[in-house]
């Protein structure tokens, strides 16, 4: 056994494949890792959420109960609960050991895209193709939500929360932060009303008549947002738009410190994060890679490439240069290159 | 089996296969006849591994010095030495040390325990049987000269006072003269030498002994000593002078004489006796006091020879009043307890019945003063003379009257004052016949409710009559014609029943009769007759009842405001261009103020930003709803999305001219020049479909809306583009947007559009070209992202279009495509074949496969993973390339023709 050989780079790059799971639950709309990334959970277009060991692959659980395709989960801080939400318009609440539904919210006018726990898993909050926010209490009997952050202008496609903070990114371009401490609302326009929704704009016989969108201006278009994220440390913004960018936000000014371009996403809605270490921006893209940059430099460091389909989804473990990608019906666990299994189970 | 066993059972077991076992299954081993059968001990041995050894001879000729004397523990076992045996080696006092029966403090408490036993006297066995030690403590204080009864230490030199004997709890016969005995003691004072000292007196102990039992906290059971020694009055004092301290435990070690023993006729006579009556009445000379002194006081503690104990003679003779025991640490209260002083109850007054019966509250307004009277008659109270008000109905001017003062000419304090003398008259008038009227009905309606029940009011006219007119008697006083509408669907009948009701008022008793349609039949009349008077009976009732619990709606539903956030997003244009210069910050940031909900700050740990604020999310303002400024305002906050947009553009197309002027004639030229393939495109599409504006009302509706809102963002800046192209006049855009209403604009909607064409034309030449290219490519790209949101409408009109829109289209980024499970495991089969044969890898067939099967491929790619993943990184970009090729033709059903044009023409390329 040859000793590996040194890394030009000291964070290394996920770009082992160790593992690919067949989920065989229709494709997997998302994946995502638990709190301490030891399990993974698949959102599958069958409305079934699947909780495995990425590592081992290993299927450890399948939670049914959804009316309609799961489109995204996360799990609590403590490993005891799950929540999803789905095409159904409803929120999940899951025990993870019974596999049983705890709550059920409803009360979204439309799909769900997303949901986060907070941090003590007490508040579940929710974002839906209805353009609001939803916090359901998940301590008291409650039926209706704590309280709804409706100020999006359309579909909410991102929501991510902080300790104090609440990271939403719509497809209105906007990109709003609710900071529960000061008592604010930041919202910081990213892109243009665009895309599509130019080109369909464009009917009405304003200004802009008789263009036809899609081939005047493919490159000018800047999107609706399709994932946020806070980058680790809490000081950043990674935001990813339907324009094929990705920008990194100063949280506090919002100020644009990098901008990260190659990928091709200009339909879908595909997730991005940054790495465990916060050097690199990771996205997914639809032309089948994911793509790594420099975080500071801004230089494409990595096109992974890991099928033909488009990368739906991914999620990065919390420590380790471990990636997870979802892929058509199955999902790909990514290691470093020096990465040894440790008990034989890769 | 069975058989078998049964035969085998008859045989004799043969002697080397009879075994014995214990319990468990194990087998035991004889040990011979001696050893009497199995095994014991240590692994079948004695005792210890080697089993029984005989102690070897030593011969004791040499050291026959050390020879020690066995004593009995030599001989004895070793749980006899052990805690509980016979001889326990562990340590304990001797009875030398233990000074048990001389100690007269342990003894006392011993005593004092017994007798709160049970069972009492159970110690005096152990007196009688414990050998008499005194302890070494006891031994060395006497050597040094201290002697029993005495305390421990320095002399004191102070003469002992005679106390007069405390008469305790029990005191026969006649007490003695309190002054005769300390008479004597102050003589005996006199002689006493001065240099006498005496020993310091001994001192009780403190009993500690804990209190086990839940009596209360003096409580004695029996008394011991009456129990068993009868009265203490037995004991017979010769000199008669004092007695003892009767019940004083510490008495019974000192009385030695007495009989120790049970008493009673219970315990019968024994048979040597000769005597019934006093067989234990032994005389014995202790019975008899030897010194001709006073004894000794008290529990005999002190010796003879101790100071007496000085207490106040006062005490004493408090004492004497206290009858019962006075607990250890206490003693008798100076003063007497207060007594709490009693309030006794108020004396009821001779004829009071305690029954409550409830007087029917009516308040005292001028307009049922009668009722008042007539309830009050009937209470059997005598009316108020008006003259003689009680002081609650005087008012200030009432008051001002009696007084003789001259009134305040100034202020008029009621309406009434402005009235005109005759008008004030009138309405005098008028009341005082209501009054009298209302009066004399309830009056009789009174007599009649007692008579019979109002149930019936049919038969007789007058009676119904009567009843509903009772009830409207005071309820229809406050009556206004005013809300309570109970026939407002029949216009006729409400004002029928408004006329009745005035009627009423005015005390008119055929006021039904009067209102009635004449025309009307008697079966209709008698119909409307009851409603009348059951809806004025709801009305009145309810009236007094409901209204005063509600108050009117502060403001009414359908007012003409709308709470509008206060801040809101604003321009986005400028944002835009800051976004494009990749300004962002300042100029793309809005920062509002946002009220989180209290619980979401608790559940989130967070303390609340305000906690004064009641409100939650944005702070809103009310706005008028149709006010033709929040149109005005609108498009640049909420409907920014859409207007921005093809303003945005247009700012692109004129390229470097970054002026904002939008012209719709100058923009639709440039465009048309750049955009020639989708021209011809459209052109070639509208020829051969159907006119596309009909097929397409959606589409329709949002040409109609463009201009509208684009209007709107023209009027808002101020540059009038619209009106260089139309004239001076603003668009009827701008007005239908105001004033019409939605399904007006959808009728209108085509011929509206063909009107803007037109105008199109007029203005600037072009045929309607573009108009119908651009429905086209609306088509077009609605087709190519068929999955794809809805276009965007300008505001006003979201909620409908939200409404609108079809269940199949969503908004925002939509989701890779779905591939069905289903069909891939019917195409399952088929496929293995061909992964078998396809080993030579033909690229169209690979093609082939991908098409249908992706979750193949990676199965495949399972494979050859390695393979694949150490291929160059050209192969993969190409066979991305492929896939993605396959991937679209999967998606064929979806594609655009468009898309299929620039598919068509990038596939030769690929294909090289």
């Amino acid at each position: 056994m040859a000793f590996p050989e040194p890394k030009p780079r000291p964070p290394e790059l996920p770009q082992k494949r160790l593992k690919t799971l067949d989920c065989g639950q229709g494709a997997v709309r998302a994946v995502r890792f638990n709190v301490d990334g030891n399990y993974c959970l698949t959102c599958g277009s069958d409305k079934t959420l699947k909780l495995w060991n990425p590592l081992r692959g290993t299927l450890l659980r399948t939670y049914s109960g959804h009316g309609y395709e799961v489109l995204d989960a996360a799990g609590s801080f403590d490993n005891s609960s799950l929540c999803s939400g789905g095409g159904d318009k409803a929120v999940v609440l899951w025990d993870v050991a019974s596999g049983q539904v705890v709550r059920k919210f409803r009360g979204h006018a439309g799909k769900v895209n997303t949901v986060q726990f907070n941090e003590e898993a007490t508040v579940i909050l929710s974002g839906s193709i209805d353009s609001s926010i939803r916090c359901w209490d998940c301590r008291s009997r409650r039926p209706e939500p704590v309280q709804t952050l409706d100020e999006a202008r359309d579909g909410v496609s991102s929501v991510k929360v902080s300790d104090h903070e609440v990271l939403t990114g719509s497809v209105d371009g906007r990109m709003r932060r609710y900071d529960l401490r000061m008592g604010q609302l930041f919202s910081d326009y990213v892109g243009s009303e665009c895309g599509r929704r130019c080109e369909t704009g464009r009917e009405d016989g304003g200004p802009a008549r008789g263009t036809p969108a899609s081939l005047t201006y493919p490159s000018l278009l800047q999107g609706p947002i399709t994932c946020t994220c806070f980058s680790r440390d809490g000081q950043c913004t990674l935001v990813s738009s339907l324009d094929s960018t990705l920008r990194l936000l100063d949280k506090d000014t919002g100020e644009l410190l990098g901008e990260y371009k190659g990928h091709k996403n200009q339909e879908y809605k595909l997730d991005c994060c940054l790495s465990e270490r916060d050097t690199h921006v990771v996205s997914c893209s639809e032309d089948g890679k994911v793509f790594f940059w420099d975080l500071v430099e801004g230089a494409l460091a990595l096109a992974l490439p890991v099928g033909h389909g488009v990368v739906q989804s991914l999620a990065y473990h919390p420590t380790e240069p471990c990636l997870l990608t979802a892929m058509g019906g199955s999902v790909q666990c990514w290691r470093e290159e020096t990465y040894e299994a440790e008990d034989g189970a890769g | 089996m069975v058989i078998f066993e049964v035969i085998r059972s008859k045989q004799p077991i043969p002697l080397q296969d009879q075994t014995v076992r214990d319990e468990k299954g194990r087998y035991k081993r004889f040990h011979g006849a001696f050893s009497g059968g199995f095994s014991a001990g240590y692994f079948n041995t004695v005792g210890s591994k080697e089993g029984w050894t005989p102690s070897t001879f030593v011969s004791s000729r040499q050291n026959r010095a050390d020879k020690s004397v066995l004593g009995p523990e030599d001989f004895m076992d070793e749980e006899d030495l052990s805690e509980f045996g016979i001889a326990p080696k562990a340590i304990v006092t001797t009875d030398d040390f233990a000074s048990k029966t001389k100690d007269r403090i342990r003894e006392k408490a011993r005593q004092l325990a017994a007798a709160t036993a049970p069972i009492p006297g159970a110690t005096l066995l152990d007196d009688l049987i414990t050998p008499a030690k005194l302890s070494v403590g006891f031994e060395l204080l006497r050597k040094m000269g201290w002697k029993e009864g005495q305390g421990v230490g320095p002399r004191v030199k102070r003469r002992p006072r005679r106390q007069k004997p405390d008469p305790g709890v029990k005191i026969y016969g006649c007490a003695l003269p309190p002054g005769s005995s300390e008479g004597s003691e102050g003589e005996d004072d006199d002689y006493l030498p001065d240099n006498v000292t005496f020993a310091p007196k001994d001192v009780t102990p403190v009993d500690f002994t804990p209190k086990d039992n839940v009596h209360g906290l003096a409580y004695k059971g029996l008394d011991p000593h009456q129990a068993l020694f009868g009265t203490s009055g037995e004991h017979f004092n010769l000199f008669g002078g004092g007695s003892e301290r009767a019940g004083d435990l510490g008495e019974i070690g000192l009385n030695k004489g007495r009989k120790l023993g049970i008493s009673g006729q219970a315990f019968g006579v024994g048979a040597l006796e000769e005597e019934d009556d006093d067989i234990y009445a032994t005389e014995t000379l202790s019975k008899y006091d030897t010194v001709l002194k006073d004894e000794e006081p008290g529990d005999g503690l002190y010796g003879w020879t101790a100071p007496r104990q000085y207490k106040n003679q006062k005490e004493s003779e408090k004492d004497l009043r206290y009858i019962g025991k006075i607990l250890d640490g206490f003693s008798l209260a100076s003063k007497p307890l207060s007594s709490k002083k009693s309030y006794p109850p108020p004396e009821l007054p001779r004829d009071y019945r305690p029954v409550h019966y409830f007087r029917p509250m009516v308040a005292t307004t001028s307009e049922n003063s009668h009722l008042l009277q007539v309830l009050s008659e009937s209470a059997g109270k005598a009316t108020p003379d008006p003259g003689t008000h009680s002081k609650h109905q005087l008012n200030a001017s009432k008051r001002a009257e009696l007084l003789g003062e001259t009134p305040i000419q100034g202020s008029a304090t009621s309406v009434l004052e402005f009235l005109s003398q005759k008008d004030k008259e009138r309405i005098k008038e008028m009341k005082q016949a209501t009054d009298l009227k209302a009066a004399q009905l309830k009056a009789r309606s009174l007599a009649q409710n007692a008579q019979s029940s109002r149930a019936q009011p049919s038969p007789a006219a007058a009676s119904g009559h009567c009843s509903w007119h009772m009830a409207l008697g005071g309820g229809t006083a406050t009556l206004k014609a005013s809300n309570f509408k109970p026939f407002a669907k029949d216009p006729e009948k409400q004002k029928r029943y408004e006329e009745f009701l005035v009627h009423m008022k005015q005390g008119q008793k055929d006021a039904l009769e009067r209102c009635l349609d004449p025309s009307m039949t008697e079966w209709e009349r008698g119909r409307e007759r009851d409603e009348f008077a059951r809806a004025a009976l709801l009305y009145a009732s309810s009236h007094s009842t409901l209204s005063s619990r509600f108050t009117h709606a502060k403001e009414e539903d359908d007012s003409d405001q709308v709470e509008v956030p206060r801040d809101q997003e604003n321009d986005v244009g400028d944002k835009q261009s800051a976004v494009k210069m990749k300004m962002f910050g300042k100029l793309t940031r809005d920062t509002f103020e946002w009220h989180p909900d209290k619980l979401l700050c608790k559940r989130f740990n967070v303390p609340d930003p305000y906690p004064d604020s009641t409100l939650v999310g944005l702070p809103r303002v009310k706005r008028d709803k149709y006010s033709v400024f929040n149109f005005l305002t609108l498009p640049e906050t909420a409907s920014l999305p859409t207007t921005q947009a093809p303003r945005e553009k247009v700012s692109q197309h004129r390229g470097p001219d970054k002026s904002r002027k939008p012209s719709r004639w100058d923009t639709s030229k440039q465009e048309k020049k750049e955009d020639s393939i989708s021209e011809f495109l459209s052109l070639a599409r509208s020829k051969a479909g159907p006119p596309k504006q009909e097929s397409n009302p959606l589409v329709n509706k949002e040409e109609e809306r463009a201009p509208e809102s684009s209007t709107n963002q023209t009027v808002n800046k101020g540059v009038d583009a619209q009106a260089e192209g139309e004239g001076s006049r603003p668009s009827m855009d701008l007005f239908r947007a105001i004033f019409a209403s939605s399904s007006d604009e959808k009728s209108s909607s085509s011929e509206d559009e063909q009107g803007d064409s037109e105008d199109d034309q007029a203005g600037s030449g072009e045929a309607n070209f573009p108009s119908s290219q651009d429905t086209d490519l609306g088509e077009t790209s609605s087709v190519a992202h068929a999955l794809v949101p809805a276009p965007r409408e300008p505001p006003p009109s979201i909620p409908i279009q939200k409404m609108q829109i079809d269940e199949k289209e969503e908004f925002g980024p939509r989701l890779p495509p779905v591939f069905c499970p289903n069909a891939r495991q019917t195409l399952e089969v088929p496929q293995k074949e061909k992964h078998k044969k396809n080993k030579d890898k033909h690229k169209a067939k690979k093609e082939h496969r991908r098409k249908k099967e992706k979750k193949k491929k990676h199965r495949k790619h399972k494979h050859k993973g390695k393979q694949k993943n150490k291929k160059p990184e050209k192969s993969s970009s190409s066979e991305s390339s492929d896939s993605s090729d396959s991937q679209s033709d999967e998606e064929t059903a979806d594609v655009s023709p468009q898309e299929l044009l620039r598919r068509l023409k990038s596939l030769p390329l690929r294909r090289q």
